[in-house]
């Protein structure tokens, strides 16, 4: 393939950068303190890319520039995904910092470059590429986290975020470098024919593998490499913490599958079992912790630890194909979660105000008094959350875990069940909290119409994708080619 | 003919259920009268065609129907089948059933005038009907016990239904919780019956019962039981449940909470003869057991004997009736016992229209009185209400088995059935059912005097106010005279001794002896009471009603001497034998003590408290402990990443090696 027809592949991700780079120049220029310019010109390149994404979307699985990056339908819907979340959390975000008067242009723009970082990152085929993405995704989000920069809170966040990162990546990279070594190759599927290839154990192979799941574990927040979640997502403006618990999770899904599962699938066994710890872990520390915190935005770090412990067990499946859809429920359960975490932080910001961040727990007593349709919507994303059916979050855990069984491992899906159970109590307590407890204060709730709409229609999306799930659930299994 | 007659049938059971339904649901629309007319309509229908039953079979040789007319599924090999027998049997228990409540459905437009759940009441004892009807003509256990509970729950819900009254709704817990029981052993027996028989269906349960009759179980090692006593006798439980056999007798004299047609149709006529017939519909199974029969011979004579004791002492006058009742139904037990099936059914059907007659009797007379029930209240009320007076004479004669009633000829058939009977226990009973004719005379008598003879104890107020009860009142009990006086003569020859049942009944050849030497020495209807003057029941009889009118009339002053000489034994009957306390203490406390042991030990502490809040509060802890890993210092953090990814390559790289 010439290079110009090896170059349609790459377009949504140059048009994205080729606006970034623009909208980088019109914000230095723009006078308007508004930000209106880059906050619309943000959003149109990320539905101008989410369109070219959908008018590019492939039938076959396509690698090109040696075999670099690929072009398949898993990197389509992860794509379609990462732009839709991060256009939702554009608009809760312009609200946020208007509200606050706090409006940089550079939010959009490191927001923008973080989407094309992830989009990268679901389109990687080399450990080179997934690792391009990764920093340029990590890069962009830490100094998000520190944009405000008179924030003491913000600033110790992205300094413990920023410094663990780079741990992190460290590791990612010094298993990379073995992986190399070991097989003479970057690129993912050949790692994975050399791995196969393999007469005898490979202790060199396992060795970088650990350091590469590492890595994995850090981007996903899985315990023990959680720490530094609950801090940043305490600690930065709820907008970015918005940001980072949405969109980065799919990307960090991809780059799971990319390196585990398309890089490493001889190696099944041994990754399965560290995921298999890193999920019970995860499940366990996130559900229980959770319940004695009184941030809801704490409470919601925890609470993704938890769902990350759901998420990689939605991967261990991997491709075992012969017996389930592999894992077909942990895509389906990302993008469940990510919409679910989009309302829910959106439901803070919501409440948030200029001189009252609404983001304890008591803030949510009466809620129903004073907004019942908001308390409403609330109430659909903490049962979504919880997993109570008919809404998506249960057919989210329902689908990881009939994957799970699938598999044989029947005590891992039964201790996913008791976690969940544990982890229900926490939701519950929001609604017990809105439903049954009288308001401190009647302060009325303000937002743009923009932003109601949106929070209710994301709200209400749990709802209708838990009475019809079946579309999301063949385009998540027809990936994986069904 | 039979699809023709198919459709009699069906008709008969679906008109009352569709009356009560349409009664029931929408009451509101058709109101009151509406709601009296379907009903009585629906019941109507049931009565006529009845009878039409009746002649088919009875007069025009019709075959016996034995078919299903509806599966109601099918599983594991066995079909539950919505299916009717119609035999002789059935069919003159289909025509009491129709027939009392039909006139009871006409009686209820009087007594509930004024009562604000009218349109509910019928629908109840339309209900009822539809109920008692698929009882009596199942073909199958299944539908058996359908019926039987049916007819339990409507009762349950008429006893409790001036739902208001404290006490009516302890009746009707107390009637349903003691039916409980009795259904325990019921089911259990149908239960057994489908274990050993592999079906459900009546005549296939017959053909085989010789075969089964052998088998033996030991549920404890060293003692064998016989299959068949144990089915028998567990369906008997059932049995004294429903029909307030002794020991769970306790609930029908409470159950006169419920407004009187209710005591009438339910408590007297009909539901509670549900036992009676049950036992003579399995007469191939019991004669196939002597250890039940006399089990059975035995309960009766206790019921028919001690339970008419009590109703000397009580002053209520339905509660009298309800003793009386008791009492009766204890006859008819004893009939069984000395497998005289046919002089039960006799002695039921005689008794269901003069006992339905002296309730309504009864009714008629609390009208009156404004809800008056207590005789020490009455007195001389003959001169107000002659038709009540007169009717209530009837059934009070006909109750105590005065020469020509009906009921002289059912009770006297019994007791000479029970003379020749040979099972052990027979002696006993003979003298109990004895005995129980001079105590029932006297009962019966006392009530009647101290009704509508004597001094007028009424309070001013009602006298300014006595009248005889309306025409939808009187005509009732005016029809129901009519065969509680004739339809003792009328049926005892082909009943007793004829082949009235053809094949509905089996008596085995050694049991039958009494009766056939009975029917031996019966000569025809006037022989029969002719004779009857020679034995001791008449003359017992004779005797009580003296002896009342000795104590109520001449000497009134006398009962009030003799409670003072022998006031503890007085106690002790107006106590009821102290069976309400012992039940109270022993079964209900019991279970509220055991059910608050296993609620507060078991329920609050180990499960709410250990279990429940137990993994709340460890969770809750272990969070709070957990928690504090997470310090805030980088450095930890960091550390933390590092222990983790060590701990990794220990387990995973180590395997390798």
């Amino acid at each position: 393939m010439s290079i110009t027809a090896e170059i349609v592949f790459l377009v949504p991700e140059l048009a994205l950068l080729i606006l970034a780079c623009l909208i980088l120049v019109c914000d230095a220029f723009s006078t308007d303190p508004g930000k209106l310019l880059t906050y619309r010109l943000a959003q149109f390149s990320l539905v101008a890319v989410l369109l070219l994404v959908v008018y590019l979307y492939p039938d076959d699985a396509v690698s090109v520039f040696h075999q670099h990056f690929i072009s398949d339908p898993l990197s389509a819907v992860l794509k379609v995904t990462i732009c839709a979340v991060s256009i939702i959390v554009f608009s809760y975000s312009y609200d946020y910092f208007e509200e606050r008067d706090t409006l940089q242009g550079e939010y959009f723009v490191l927001g923008l470059f973080a989407v094309l970082g992830m989009l990268i990152m679901a389109s990687a085929y080399s450990m080179l590429t997934v690792y391009l993405g990764l920093e340029l995704m990590s890069l962009s989000l830490y100094a998000m986290v520190a944009m405000h920069k008179g924030s003491g809170t913000a600033s110790e966040a992205a300094i413990k975020y920023f410094v663990l990162g780079a741990l992190a990546s460290g590791i990612l990279l010094y298993g990379i470098s073995i992986l190399y070594g070991a097989s003479g190759t970057l690129v993912l599927p050949e790692l994975a024919a050399h791995v196969s290839a393999r007469t005898e154990t490979d202790v060199l192979l396992v060795f970088g593998l650990v350091f590469v799941v590492v890595g994995i574990a850090f981007k996903l927040g899985a315990v023990p490499f959680h720490m530094w979640i609950p801090d940043v997502y305490e600690g930065s403006p709820t907008a970015v913490t918005l940001f980072l618990a949405t969109a980065p999770k799919v990307a960090a899904f991809a780059m799971a599958v990319r390196l585990l599962v398309d890089g490493m699938e001889p190696l099944h066994i041994d990754w399965q079992g560290m995921l298999i710890i890193l999920s019970v872990l995860s499940m366990a520390a996130g559900n229980i912790i959770a319940i004695s915190q009184t941030n809801i935005k704490r409470m919601l770090a925890y609470s993704t630890i938890a769902h990350a412990g759901f998420l990689i067990l939605g991967i261990l499946p991997g491709m075992r194909l012969d017996v389930g859809y592999g894992y077909a429920g942990a895509l389906f359960y990302v993008i469940v979660y990510a919409i679910m975490s989009l309302g829910a932080f959106g439901v803070v910001i919501l409440l948030g105000r200029k001189d009252h961040e609404s983001d304890r727990l008591e803030d949510f007593k009466g809620l129903a008094e004073r907004s019942p349709w908001f308390a409403f919507i609330m109430l659909l994303l903490m049962f979504s959350l919880a997993g109570v059916p008919p809404f998506a979050g249960f057919w989210a855990k329902w689908f990881v875990i009939k994957e799970v069984v699938a598999i044989g491992h029947i005590w891992l899906a039964a201790s996913a069940v008791i976690f969940s159970v544990i982890g229900a109590y926490y939701y519950l307590r929001i609604v017990k909290l809105m439903y049954f407890d009288q308001p401190e204060h009647m302060t009325e709730i303000k937002a743009s119409r923009q932003m109601r709409m949106a929070l209710s229609l994301n709200g209400l999306a749990l709802l209708i994708l838990g009475f019809i799930p079946g579309k999301l659930m063949d385009i998540c299994t027809s990936v994986l080619g069904f | 003919m039979a699809a023709y007659m198919e459709n009699i049938y069906l008709a008969i059971v679906l008109s009352p259920l569709i009356g009560a339904l349409i009664a029931g649901l929408f009451g509101r629309f058709i109101g009151r009268r509406g709601a009296h007319w379907i009903t009585i309509i629906g019941v109507g229908i049931s009565a006529m065609l009845s009878l039409v039953a009746y002649k088919h079979l009875m007069f025009d040789g019709g075959e016996v129907y034995n078919a299903a007319v509806y599966t109601w599924l099918t599983t594991g090999g066995y079909s539950f089948e919505v299916g009717f027998l119609i035999d002789r049997l059935s069919v003159t228990m289909m025509v009491v059933v129709s027939f009392v409540s039909w006139m009871i459905h006409i009686y209820t437009i009087g007594y509930m005038r004024d009562d604000p759940g009218y349109q509910r009441f019928f629908s109840y004892i339309s209900l009822f009907t539809f109920a008692m009807l698929t009882l009596v003509m199942s073909n199958n256990f299944m539908q058996l016990f359908f019926g039987w509970e049916a007819v339990g729950l409507v009762s349950y819900l008429l006893i409790g239904f001036w739902f208001k009254r404290e006490s009516a709704i302890f009746a009707s817990l107390k009637a349903f919780i003691v039916n409980r029981v009795g259904d325990f052993g019921f089911l259990i027996g149908v239960a057994a019956v489908l274990m050993y028989f592999n079906s459900l269906d009546y005549m296939e349960v017959f053909s085989q019962a010789e075969a089964v009759a052998g088998l033996t179980l030991s549920p404890i090692p060293g003692y064998e039981w016989s299959v068949m006593t144990l089915i028998c006798i567990c369906l008997f439980i059932g049995a004294m449940g429903k029909s307030a056999q002794f020991p769970l007798h306790v609930w029908l004299p409470d159950s006169m909470e419920g407004p009187t047609p209710i005591s009438a149709l339910i408590h007297a006529a009909t539901m509670v003869t549900a036992g009676i017939f049950m036992v003579a519909r399995m007469s191939p199974l019991y004669e196939l057991s002597e250890v039940a029969l006399s089990f059975i011979l035995l309960v009766g004579a206790v019921t028919a004997f001690f339970m008419g004791l009590l109703g000397l002492v009580q002053n209520d006058i339905k509660r009298v009736v309800a003793y009386s009742t008791l009492s009766q139904l204890g006859y008819m037990t004893v009939a069984l016992g000395a497998s005289a099936y046919s002089v039960a059914i006799f002695h039921l059907v005689t008794h269901a229209f003069f006992k339905a007659l002296l309730f309504l009797a009864a009714g008629s007379v609390i009208i009156a009185l404004h809800h008056e029930q207590d005789m020490r209240k009455m007195g001389g009320l003959y001169r107000y209400m002659p038709v009540t007076w007169f009717t209530g004479l009837i059934g009070s004669l006909a109750l105590i088995g005065f020469p020509f009633t009906s009921g002289f000829y059912s009770k006297d058939s019994i007791i000479e059935a029970v003379h020749h009977s040979q099972l052990p226990g027979s002696g006993i009973a003979y003298i109990a059912v004895l005995l129980g004719v001079f105590i029932t005379a006297l009962y019966s008598f006392r009530m009647f005097f101290l009704t509508f003879h004597g001094e007028e104890r009424i309070t001013r107020h009602t006298w300014e106010n006595l009248k005889e009860s309306p025409a939808v009142v009187t005509v009732p009990l005016a029809v129901l005279a009519i065969p509680s006086l004739v339809i003792g003569a009328v049926l005892v020859g082909p009943m007793v001794f004829g082949d009235y049942y053809m094949d509905a009944l089996r008596v085995s050849a050694s049991h039958a002896e009494g009766l056939n030497e009975m029917a031996s020495r019966y000569t025809g209807v006037m022989g029969f009471t002719l004779n009857a003057f020679t034995h001791a029941p008449v003359w017992l009889a004779f005797a009580g009603v003296f002896t009342a009118w000795l104590f109520y009339i001449r000497f009134p002053h006398w009962p009030a001497r003799i409670v003072g000489s022998f006031g503890l034994l007085y106690q002790f009957l107006v106590k009821k034998y102290y069976f309400d306390e012992v039940y109270q203490a022993v079964f209900a406390g019991g279970a509220r003590g055991a059910g608050k042991l296993l609620w507060q030990q078991g329920d609050v502490q180990v499960i709410d408290g250990v279990l429940v809040n137990g993994t709340a509060r460890v969770i809750r802890w272990s969070s709070g402990v957990i928690r504090t890993l997470q310090s805030g210092y980088l450095y930890h953090y960091a550390f933390a990443m590092i222990i983790g990814l060590l701990l990794l390559l220990a387990v995973f790289v180590h395997q390798v090696f």
